[in-house]
């Protein structure tokens, strides 16, 4: 079941950025890459109870602010220690310049 | 300066502590940090080749020049002061490199990282392993009593193990000990409550290849009949120069609190010399080093800028920084509860949680 949720103006993140997302209790992150697009993952690392927004993005690496836990944001995968668990992702569109992600 | 009644600590990570933090909610704790606009902290955290590759050419071309004098002037005692220089670079060097490479931020390429990161573990003798992940519960619970692998001066304190720390006598004999256990496949039960299952052949794995070194530099010294291969490679040149990552280590935390939620309370940053602070990459500036741990060692001089009207003032140098620590440390020997107290300025956020 989809459960498409508005977050923020396309313009509100800049390009190689990421931006965090409080709805019902769960946190996100939404990310836009250098080329623009746009992709969502749960808001915590996978290692610690760490948010991933106050991280840095590199390419389409997000890279956690406290351990230096690197994930593919667009897949979710974990790169390596100190992270072993990959991220859940989810799907975003872009419509009308608002971004939307389905949270499920 | 604060008096705590607290005594009789226990400092292992599997012991009556480690439970009193938990229940105490200190463990995997909301820290306190100082506020950073976003593009600031950004622009701070960026990752670049340039300065490392810099650094480690001359911190080569260093080993290189001290180690090939001292070698060429063994057994005269000309050689002495080449080797002193070559066992700081050895023994003490080694310790910015394996943490700021451990960290991932000193070179962008993931890499270069890893490889001076293996170069300096080996030489420091902290195995890469297990060093990555207790430094790992170090950042996430710093100077929790029960829960940081990385406490250097437990209390009350043993004056005598202070000293052996800066002839590197209790790490490298704790070093050695765990070399043989890992190596055979074993882990204690503090590094279980830190190294995950699917890391350990890795420790084991390089436990082995390092004793096969250590035995191929000793059966060279053999061979050789010449004590010269084993003052440069192995436990000795990490032993006879250890003595100045000791004494800038020991700044970091030396006399500070122990189980609280701010930085500004139980570390430390201290301005140092460019030479000190090229062997130390720049972790003089250590409650930065903390509160941000993803900026570059290059870095930190500007974070400092950036945040320094939020912090207790810096110590001026090191001597001003053992003006206080030493003092400190000989009291929590007769009283385990003190601790010293950094005076926040006037205008900075008041401290998290005490």
């Amino acid at each position: 079941m989809t459960n498409w949720i508005d977050v923020c103006n396309a313009s509100d993140i800049a390009a190689e950025d990421v931006l965090r997302f409080d709805k019902d209790g769960r946190t996100f992150a939404l990310y836009r890459s250098p080329d623009s697009k746009y992709y969502a993952t749960d808001g915590l690392c996978t290692h610690e109870h760490v948010h991933l927004a106050d991280g840095l993005v590199m390419d389409h690496i997000i890279e956690c602010p406290m351990h230096n836990g690197r994930f593919d944001y667009r897949t979710g995968e974990a790169k390596g220690a100190p992270v072993c668990v990959n991220l859940k992702t989810y799907p975003v569109k872009v419509e009308a310049g608002r971004v939307f992600i389905d949270a499920g | 300066m604060t008096t705590n009644p607290t005594t009789n600590r226990d400092y292992s990570l599997v012991g009556r502590d480690a439970e009193h933090a938990l229940a105490l909610g200190l463990a995997n704790a909301k820290w306190y940090k100082c506020d950073v606009p976003r593009p600031v902290l950004k622009s701070l955290m960026q990752r670049t080749d340039g300065p490392a590759i810099r650094d480690t050419a001359i911190w080569i071309a260093s080993f290189l020049a001290t180690g090939g004098l001292a070698a060429y002037l063994y057994p005269g005692w000309w050689s002495v002061p080449f080797f002193l220089a070559y066992g700081v670079l050895y023994g003490s060097s080694t310790d910015s490199r394996w943490h700021e490479c451990g960290h991932g931020t000193a070179f962008k390429t993931l890499w270069m990282n890893d490889a001076v990161y293996h170069v300096a573990c080996f030489m420091i003798m902290r195995e890469p392993t297990i060093w990555r992940w207790s430094h790992t519960r170090h950042h996430t619970d710093t100077i929790i009593v029960g829960r940081d692998p990385e406490i250097a001066i437990m209390r009350p304190t043993v004056i005598l193990r202070v000293i052996g720390l800066f002839f590197a006598i209790p790490q490298t004999w704790g070093a050695i000990k765990k070399l043989v256990m890992h190596a055979g496949g074993k882990l204690d039960a503090e590094e279980l409550t830190f190294v995950p299952e699917m890391e350990r052949w890795r420790v084991f794995l390089v436990a082995r290849i390092w004793i096969a070194i250590h035995l191929a530099v000793i059966a060279l010294a053999l061979y050789l009949g010449s004590w010269l291969p084993v003052l440069l490679v192995g436990p000795l040149p990490a032993m006879y120069g250890a003595w100045l990552h000791v004494l800038t280590g020991l700044t970091q935390h030396g006399g500070l609190a122990e189980d609280v939620l701010d930085h500004r309370l139980n570390s430390r940053t201290v301005l140092m010399n460019p030479v000190v602070r090229f062997l130390y990459w720049n972790m003089n500036y250590h409650v930065e080093h903390h509160m941000f741990p993803m900026v570059p060692y290059h870095a930190l001089p500007k974070l400092h800028e950036a945040i320094k009207a939020d912090l207790p003032p810096p110590a001026p140098s090191i001597f001003a920084a053992y003006r206080e620590i030493i003092p400190a440390v000989l009291r929590q020997a007769r009283e385990p509860g003190y601790h010293l107290t950094p005076k926040l300025p006037a205008h900075a956020t008041p401290v998290a949680a005490e």
